[in-house]
């Protein structure tokens, strides 16, 4: 059965449509804080603004703390309440999301960091376009996962993980053009290596924002999605009457 | 050259700066305040609980047989306390010596004191059907009586010698409220309450001993014998009633315990194993006896 955002608030327990909506929006505006973790940590490295890069680096340990947070949450109702069939799937993927997110929120402080020693370098920005362009794609992406999360929106998180195979394009195309930049001009050597990093670290979020959405389907639809391919999730799961 | 191989060592030493850094942070930075992600509940502790109902020492024999083995425990005002265990463990005869119910049977001796109030109930002089209207107590079986639904609900009153309709009226209908009733039997007020179903009833007897407006409500199995609707029903009238009301519940099923309760205790052979609260009880007990218990590992 799918489940509907609205089913939430339907239990004689109050306490629990409380425990379980509380939950949700803890994990959304964990969601909404590690966004900005990225979105601060691609501006910070691209205006090589240094300081707004530490303080990426220093939230980072609330995002932490979200996570354990959540996870207590999660462990407590399962304890208390043992939530069945789409109860039991929330409280699931929202655990699985936090840890996600956390991921996430490490890769953006990794972003940070590199992007605090690249603006003490500071020489002419190479493969910042590209860094750019990923970022914003990747950065939309976890927008967008979170989005399917809050609205119960399976449609929109099967679009997310279809987006992650266009990031893997882009993220092979922009390490080939890093090459050619090192090849050309072997003192920049250090520098690229540092962005290629950076890349890596988007590449990574893109793959965490799949995840995402796949806890989103298994949320709505009640199928587990993982290690199968955007084919047969189309196939199995969406295409179906 | 020499420039170049400084250069590549540069961001490894500023990385290494920053995590050697990164502990300071966040030891010098206050920690995390868990109520920023909206979380209204705050772990609970019966340190910070006033005190209703205090056990001390308790030992009761039923003739020769032992049944409590030295009880001594806490009951926090305004929450909801379960007693979980195996059968004959003993959690029924402590609620029952909570209001003196065990007077009545023949053989019994009680050693030690509770204390309401700084008074202990087992003093001589105390009047007992004075207690019993502070401490009211609801059976496992729905127990109306042969009346009427309204009259259910005033007897206690009218025992006292109130017979005031105005008032009569008010508190019968604050009850039934209390006791999320109203709505399904405001019509049919002065029907027998015989005529109700058994999920009905039982909240029937919650509220007519809510009616006099005791301090304490013992609930004795009070949904072992509803389906599974009409207890979580009753579950969410319990978690309601701890607004005004300190509530002492006994319950063999465990989920139960965990869904109601604030503070779980766990009696086993007479004995009280572990009291403490609901969320650390079920996710990491102390003891091994407990958490054999609740996984169900049990004998």
């Amino acid at each position: 059965m799918d489940t509907k955002s609205e089913l939430l608030s339907h239990h004689i327990s109050q306490q629990f449509n409380h425990e379980l909506e509380e939950l949700r929006n803890n994990l959304l505006s964990m969601g909404g804080q590690v966004e900005k973790q990225v979105s601060d940590a691609i501006n910070a490295l691209i205006s090589a603004d240094s300081e707004g890069a530490a303080v990426v680096c220093e939230k980072d340990t609330e995002i932490n703390f979200m996570e354990l947070a959540i996870d207590e949450e999660c462990s407590r109702i399962l304890a208390r309440r043992q939530p069945a069939a789409s109860d039991l799937r929330l409280v699931i993927s929202c655990s699985k999301a936090a840890t996600d997110l956390e991921r996430i929120g490490d890769e953006a402080a990794k972003i940070a960091r590199f992007a605090i020693s690249l603006s003490e370098q500071g020489e002419a920005p190479k493969g910042y376009i590209e860094t750019r362009h990923i970022g914003n794609h990747v950065r939309q992406m976890v927008q967008d996962a979170l989005n399917a999360f809050a609205r119960f929106d399976a449609d929109l998180a099967l679009a997310v993980a279809k987006e992650d195979k266009t990031v893997d394009r882009e993220y092979k195309s922009a390490t080939r053009e890093l090459v050619t930049y090192m090849m050309e001009d072997p003192r920049s050597i250090t520098r690229v290596l540092n962005i290629m990093w950076v890349l890596r670290s988007l590449e990574r979020i893109g793959d965490h924002a799949r995840n995402l959405a796949e806890y989103v389907i298994y949320l709505v639809k009640g199928t587990d999605v993982r290690h199968i391919g955007i084919k047969r999730i189309q196939e199995e799961v969406f295409d179906k009457v | 050259m020499l420039d170049e191989a400084l250069d590549l060592n540069t961001p490894t030493r500023t990385e290494n700066e920053q995590r050697r850094a990164a502990p300071e942070e966040t030891s010098s930075t206050p920690a995390f305040n868990l109520d920023s992600l909206g979380r209204s509940r705050r772990k609970l502790s019966l340190e910070q609980e006033e005190s209703c109902l205090d056990v001390r020492n308790l030992n009761l024999f039923y003739s020769e047989k032992q049944a409590l083995h030295d009880i001594s425990l806490m009951i926090p005002k305004r929450r909801v306390t379960a007693f979980i265990g195996p059968s004959g463990c003993g959690k029924s005869t402590l609620l029952r010596s909570m209001n003196r119910m065990n007077d009545l049977v023949e053989g019994c001796r009680v050693e030690g004191e509770i204390q309401l109030d700084d008074q202990n109930i087992y003093q001589k002089g105390v009047n007992v059907a004075d207690l019993r209207r502070r401490i009211g107590m609801v059976f496992q079986k729905p127990n109306p009586f042969p009346k009427s639904i309204y009259e259910n609900v005033a007897y206690g009153l009218r025992i006292q010698g109130i017979n005031k309709k105005r008032v009569l009226d008010e508190v019968v209908e604050w009850a039934l409220r209390s006791a999320a009733l109203w709505d399904e039997v405001k019509d049919r007020l002065h029907e027998s309450a015989l005529g109700m179903s058994g999920g009905q009833q039982q909240r029937l007897v919650i509220a007519r001993t809510i009616a006099v407006e005791p301090e304490v409500l013992l609930l004795d199995e009070p949904a072992s014998a509803l389906d599974p609707i009409s207890t979580l029903k009753i579950e969410e009238l319990i978690n309601k009633l701890k607004s005004k009301f300190t509530i002492v519940i006994v319950t063999h099923n465990m989920q139960q315990a965990a869904r109601v309760s604030d503070y779980t205790a766990f009696m086993y052979m007479g004995k009280l194993i572990e009291f403490g609260d609901t969320d650390t009880l079920f996710t990491n007990p102390q003891q091994k006896q407990t958490e054999d218990y609740i996984t169900g590992r049990y004998g």
